[in-house]
């Protein structure tokens, strides 16, 4: 799978001959002369490149839709209440003022240490138990392996839905309601990501285990000399996977948090949408309070997310 | 599948201890598996065979909550929206995902740029998304005003619906945000399959004479048919857990017109305090979405291509 970067999707996706023609040749003619030119495919230039701008257009055209929310969002949060009902977004009424409002009225600040809490315990603690797992799983041969890892394939057919009800009762039996331990325990356990990783290691060769047990390195030692050393890419790969799905998670924080102090991000946020649903600017103010810091790391690690979910997504593939 | 040879019972190679080390392995993950889906599902099923509310356990009652959600109109509207998701999401989610894939997969500039701007909506948090939209698709939001310049050009009679206060189109405000938010993943997935695809292939069939379309339809999407059904299961079955979307944006109103399955068990579950009858439709769900697996498991041998090694 190469999605390392736009490069290797253009040199891969090349339709026809230079892509230099493309690239300078929006008002030149490139020279025949130039490396890889065919001359067969120089009559098509033209009608190509109309097919390219007509590409661009449509790109471009999807871009703006999938942006405009986004511009949307901040243009809003950024004009007094007026000035959004008169339609007034000029930059003479830009001001900082709902943010300091949805500031003052909630506690954000707490959202994101609880969203940071449970999304970086439940991502570390959540991938070294998988990974024990998968290593038995995968490497290690006792009695009932395999019935075992069938039941825990059967139970990937069943929707989270029908698990909801039963851990809630779970978590209030446990005195755990309105709790980190509510937010985080449950979801330390991943059939998922335990599933991903056992197909992981299996692809590495035994040879390696063998000539470790030979010199007498235990199970343990080989776990966490040779096989997770082995496995940072996929490791890397699922850890954005389980922590952007922990952190935008919203049914089950909703089900076993009341209080406001136990609120995760999405949770806090729906319940401003609740209590002011149509103050816009302080809504859309609370939106990218909520989404930037998740927006720039993910500009920032762009290669790394959809690697990530990618490879997550299609199940290690 | 087939798994790891056993090791040889060679004087060096026999290790007794692999025996309770497995098992120490699996130990932290097999008691969160045993508690929180094991006991957990054995729960829901005994439940939802119970008078349960807020006491606990009241009765037991065999299939009547069951019988009676046969019998409950909103139950019903709940599973007709849930089918509406799935059969407007699902293919219009595949079709704008393969088309932006098919676009960035042809070799121009900036490919880098338009994957990471549609890629953002997956990265965000679904409620901002649900927020925006409930602006956007306000009685005088944006989308109602391209509307209407988009009357006033062309003359044709298209009047703004009210997307969210009507039981017609809050449904399509659903349909709209969720389109937003995923179409993105579904893109990135095509586009990673569409580079799996050898080259010669594609020559080949221009050689031979096959126009853009035909190589499309005989070649590529024949091709990438194992990730088509992926991610048309993969996204049918977040389309039968649908859930936030209409739970913030619409609230499954007006009149239960956009409210989903899911929510329906949230609200039964946790508004009404009514854990069997919630119990109960979640195996429903669960049934439907086993069903809709088996059906899609059969028929993908008539259309999905899988490369032999």
């Amino acid at each position: 799978m190469n999605l390392d970067d736009a490069a290797g999707v253009d040199g891969l996706g090349q339709e026809t001959g230079p892509s230099a023609a493309g690239v300078d040749g929006l008002g030149r003619e490139t020279g025949p002369s130039e490396n890889g030119v065919r001359r067969s495919e120089m009559r098509t230039t033209r009608s190509q490149r109309l097919g390219r701008l007509a590409l661009h257009a449509a790109l471009i055209g999807f871009s703006v839709l999938m942006v405009a929310p986004f511009f949307a969002m901040l243009l809003v949060s950024l004009v007094p209440q007026q000035a959004f009902l008169a339609r007034e977004f000029g930059l003479d009424q830009w001001t900082l003022s709902n943010y300091r409002e949805t500031f003052r009225i909630v506690p954000f600040g707490r959202f994101y240490l609880n969203s940071a809490i449970v999304s970086v315990t439940v991502t570390v603690v959540q991938i070294l138990i998988s990974s024990l797992a998968a290593f038995a799983f995968a490497r290690l041969r006792f009695r009932g392996r395999d019935a075992i890892f069938v039941l825990y394939l059967a139970t990937l057919m069943i929707p989270f839905p029908v698990t909801v009800i039963p851990n809630f009762l779970i978590i209030k039996n446990l005195g755990w309601y309105d709790s980190y331990r509510a937010l985080i325990v449950p979801a330390l356990f991943s059939v998922f990501s335990t599933f991903l990783l056992r197909q992981y290691y299996r692809t590495l060769p035994m040879d390696l285990d063998e000539a470790a047990r030979m010199d007498g390195a235990s199970s343990l030692r080989i776990w966490a000399q040779i096989v997770l050393p082995l496995s940072g890419p996929v490791l890397a790969a699922l850890a954005i996977f389980v922590f952007q799905g922990v952190w935008n998670d919203f049914l089950w924080p909703l089900v076993v948090t009341s209080s406001e102090t136990m609120r995760t991000i999405p949770v806090g946020l729906a319940a401003f949408v609740g209590q002011y649903s149509t103050a816009w600017g302080l809504l859309m103010a609370g939106a990218v309070i909520a989404l930037l810091p998740v927006l720039v790391i993910y500009i920032i690690a762009q290669k790394w997310f959809v690697q990530g979910i990618t490879l997550s997504g299609m199940g290690g593939r | 599948m087939s798994l790891p040879p056993a090791p040889r019972r060679s004087l060096f190679r026999w290790r007794p201890d692999q025996q309770w080390e497995g098992y120490l392995f699996l130990l932290p993950s097999l008691l969160g598996f045993a508690v929180f889906v094991i006991l957990a599902v054995t729960m829901s099923l005994g439940i939802s065979f119970t008078s349960w509310g807020l006491t606990g356990f009241r009765a037991f009652v065999g299939l009547d909550n069951y019988r009676a959600l046969l019998r409950d109109p909103v139950f019903w509207q709940a599973v007709r929206n849930t089918a509406f998701y799935l059969v407007t999401i699902v293919p219009m989610q595949l079709a704008l995902g393969l088309a932006m894939a098919l676009a960035l997969n042809q070799g121009l500039r900036a490919t880098g740029v338009y994957r990471l701007i549609y890629f953002m909506p997956v990265v965000t948090t679904v409620v901002a998304g649900a927020i925006v939209f409930r602006l956007l698709l306000s009685n005088n939001g944006l989308i109602n005003v391209w509307i209407q310049h988009f009357a006033q050009f062309t003359g044709l009679p298209v009047t703004p619906p009210n997307w969210l206060g009507s039981t017609r189109y809050a449904r399509w405000a659903v349909v709209i945000l969720t389109l937003w938010k995923n179409t993105g993943f579904t893109m990135v997935i095509y586009l990673a399959a569409l580079q799996g695809v050898p080259r010669e292939l594609t020559d080949a069939a221009r050689v031979d004479g096959a126009g853009g379309w035909q190589r499309l339809r005989h070649v590529t999407l024949p091709m990438i048919s194992s990730t088509t059904f992926f991610l048309f299961v993969y996204q049918a079955i977040g389309a039968f857990q649908l859930f936030t979307e209409p739970f913030v944006m619409t609230r499954g109103g007006p009149a239960n017109s956009s409210l989903s399955v899911v929510q329906y068990i949230y609200l039964a579950a946790f508004r009404d305090i009514r854990m069997d009858k919630a119990a109960a439709m979640a195996w429903f769900l669960f049934i439907f979405i086993f069903a809709f697996t088996l059906i899609q498991n059969r028929l993908q041998r008539r259309w999905v291509y899988y490369e032999t090694e």
